[in-house]
C-alpha cells in the first residue's frame, strides 16, 4: 500500500482515542440517566480551560494540573446533579434536556467572558513532538491520546464491574426501581455517575487542548462527534465508544486526504449515517 | 424467638397515587418469624402496600413502625438497611449482569456487606441452580430462575423481613413447588416472609396467616384455617373462582 495513505490511517486510529475519551462521559450519562447531556461538549472545554490557567498562572504541566482539575470537575458535577438535574428530573424527562442546554450557553458566555473568543492552546514541550514508526513520523500528541483513551476506557471498565459503586451505577441503569429495592440510594449514585463523567471531561479536556487549539464555542463541534462516536459503537457498551471513536478519526483523516479538510466532517457524518442504517444499535450496543 | 411478638405494624394507613386513593386506612400486623400473605385481585392494593412498607410510597394517613420505629417517613435505601428487602412483581433482575453481579447487588446495603460470603454460600445452597449459572447473563435465565434470583438477590441484603411480591406469575406448578419450598426453608432460618399472591387455594396452604384486601381495603384477615373455611373468600373472588 502507498505509504502515503498509511499516516492518515494511522493518525485516525489514534485520534480515535481522543474522540473515545470525549465521548465516554457522555455515554455514561446517557447510559444512567437517559440523559443527553448537551453541555458535555462545553465540559470537556472547560477542562480545557481549566488546564490553560494553570499552566498559565501557575506553571504546572497541563498533566499535573489534573490533580487540581479532577477533584473540581468532580464536586462540580456532583452539584450539578443534586441541584439542578435531580431536581428537573421530577419536573419532567425534558427539563434536564433544557437545563443541560442552559449549562452549555453559560459555560460558553463565562469563557469568552474570562479568556476571550481567540484560539488558545496548550503548548506543552512534548506536543510539538514527533515519533516514528518506520519511515512515517506522527505526532507524539495522537500516540498520548490513544494511550489515554485505552487507560480511562480499562479504568472505567474495572470501576463498573468490580468496585460497588460501579455496580450501583450500572444496576441503578439497568433498571432504577429495582436498584432502589436494593437499597441503592439512586439520587446519590447519579450524583457520582455525573461526577465521574466530569472527571472523564477534565482529562479529555486535557488531551483535547494538546491536540487541537479551542475556543469557547468548540463545545458545540465536539459534541457532535461525541455524539457520532457513540452512535456508531453503540450506547452501553465502552469497548464500542472506542471502535467508534477509532472509526470516526479513520474517516475523518482519510476524509480530509482525499477531499480535503473542508469535507472531512461530512464524509464522517455519512458513515454515522451509513453504520446506523445498516445496525440502528451500534456496532457493540444493546438491542432495545 | 416468639411468634407472638409483633416486628412490623401497619396502623390506619391511607397511601395516595396522585389524586388517586390506593389504599384506606389499612392496618395489618406481622409477627416475627411468620409467614403472611396478602391475598386479593388486581388493582386491589397489594403491590402499593409493598410498596409503601419499603419505601418507595409514603403513607397520607397512619404510620408503620419496624420494631417499634415509624418507618413511614424513610427513603428506600434506608429501609433496606434496617432489614427489610422486596422481591419485586416480575423479578426485575439486572438483565445485562451476571447472575454472581446480580446477587453481589443485593449486599449494597452497608450492614449487608460484612455478611456477603455467607450470605452467597447460603443462595447457592438454596438454589443450587444459580451458582452453576453464576456467570450467566440474567436475562438469559428461564422465568423460575430469575424468580430464584431475584429471591437470592434479596436474601443478599440479609434481610429479618421479606417481602415477595407475585412469586408465582407465569411460572410452572412443578417451578411454584420448588419456590415455596425454599420460602420455607427461609422461613426456618428466622426470616419473616410477607407474600403477595393471586393465586388463593396455594397461598392458603402455605401460610400460617392472610389478609384479604378488596379496592384497598382490609376486608379480611385470619390464620389460613380459619380463612379455608370462610365462605366469603369465595364471593371476594368469584373473578379468580377456579384458583379456589
Amino acid at each position: 500500500m502507498n505509504s502515503d495513505i498509511i499516516t492518515p490511517v494511522l493518525m485516525g486510529i489514534m485520534l480515535g482515542g481522543l474522540y473515545a475519551l470525549i465521548a465516554n462521559g457522555l455515554s455514561l450519562v446517557f447510559g444512567v440517566m437517559r440523559l443527553i447531556n448537551l453541555a458535555h461538549g462545553d465540559l470537556v472545554i472547560l477542562g480545557s480551560y481549566f488546564a490553560y490557567a494553570i499552566l498559565t498562572l501557575l506553571g504546572l504541566d497541563p498533566l499535573i494540573g489534573l490533580v487540581i482539575s479532577v477533584p473540581v470537575m468532580f464536586c462540580l458535577g456532583f452539584l450539578i446533579q443534586k441541584y439542578l438535574m435531580s431536581k428537573a428530573f421530577a419536573i419532567s424527562s425534558e427539563t434536564p434536556l433544557i437545563i443541560a442546554f442552559g449549562i452549555s450557553l453559560i459555560i460558553q458566555n463565562a469563557n469568552q467572558i474570562a479568556w476571550t473568543p481567540l484560539s488558545r492552546a496548550l503548548n506543552t514541550t512534548y506536543a510539538q513532538k514527533s515519533f516514528f514508526i518506520g519511515e512515517l513520523q506522527l505526532p507524539l500528541i495522537y500516540l498520548f491520546d490513544f494511550i489515554a483513551g485505552i487507560i480511562v476506557m480499562v479504568l472505567l471498565h474495572v470501576f463498573l464491574k468490580a468496585t460497588y459503586l460501579g455496580r450501583a451505577i450500572t444496576a441503578a441503569s439497568q433498571d432504577r426501581r429495582a436498584a432502589r429495592l436494593m437499597g441503592i440510594n439512586t439520587n446519590r449514585v447519579y450524583g457520582y455517575a455525573f461526577a465521574i463523567a466530569m472527571i472523564s471531561a477534565a482529562i479529555a479536556g486535557v488531551f483535547l487542548g494538546m491536540t487541537f487549539p479551542f475556543t469557547p464555542t468548540s463545545g458545540t463541534s465536539f459534541l457532535t462527534i461525541a455524539f457520532g462516536t457513540v452512535i456508531i459503537g453503540g450506547l452501553g457498551s465502552m469497548l464500542g465508544t472506542f471502535l467508534g471513536g477509532m472509526i470516526l478519526g479513520i474517516f475523518q483523516t482519510l476524509g480530509g486526504y482525499f477531499f480535503g479538510s473542508a469535507s472531512q466532517m461530512l464524509i464522517v457524518y455519512l458513515i454515522v449515517l451509513v453504520i446506523l442504517a445498516i445496525r440502528p444499535h451500534g456496532l457493540l450496543g444493546r438491542k432495545g | 424467638m416468639t411468634m407472638d411478638e409483633v416486628e412490623l405494624e401497619i396502623k390506619n394507613i391511607d397511601v395516595f397515587h396522585g389524586t388517586f386513593q390506593a389504599l384506606w386506612n389499612v392496618s395489618l400486623e406481622i409477627r416475627r418469624g411468620e409467614m403472611l400473605a396478602l391475598i386479593g385481585a388486581n388493582t386491589s392494593g397489594k403491590s402499593t402496600l409493598m410498596d409503601t412498607i419499603s419505601g418507595l410510597l409514603h403513607p397520607a394517613n397512619g404510620t408503620i413502625e419496624f420494631e417499634g420505629r415509624d418507618i413511614s417517613r424513610l427513603d428506600c435505601h434506608e429501609i433496606v438497611a434496617l432489614g427489610i428487602t422486596q422481591v419485586p412483581e416480575g423479578r426485575h433482575v439486572f438483565p445485562e449482569m451476571t447472575v454472581h453481579d446480580n446477587l453481589m447487588i443485593g449486599s449494597y446495603s452497608p450492614c449487608a456487606r460484612a455478611k456477603t460470603k455467607p450470605n452467597l454460600e447460603r443462595v447457592y445452597h438454596l438454589f443450587p441452580i444459580l451458582k452453576e449459572r453464576r456467570k450467566q447473563i440474567a436475562r438469559t435465565l428461564s422465568g423460575g430462575e430469575q424468580q430464584m434470583l431475584a429471591i437470592g438477590r434479596g436474601l443478599m441484603a440479609d434481610p429479618k423481613l421479606m417481602l415477595i411480591d407475585e412469586m408465582s406469575l407465569g411460572l410452572a406448578p412443578i417451578v411454584i413447588d420448588d419456590l415455596f419450598k425454599a420460602l420455607k426453608k427461609i422461613k426456618e432460618t428466622g426470616i419473616t416472609i410477607l407474600f403477595v399472591e393471586q393465586n388463593v387455594k396455594r397461598t392458603l396452604q402455605e401460610t400460617d396467616r392472610a389478609y384479604i384486601l378488596e379496592t384497598g381495603r382490609v376486608t379480611l384477615s385470619g390464620t389460613a384455617a380459619e380463612l379455608r373455611e370462610e365462605a366469603k373468600i369465595k364471593k371476594a373472588y368469584f373473578g379468580l373462582e377456579e384458583c379456589v
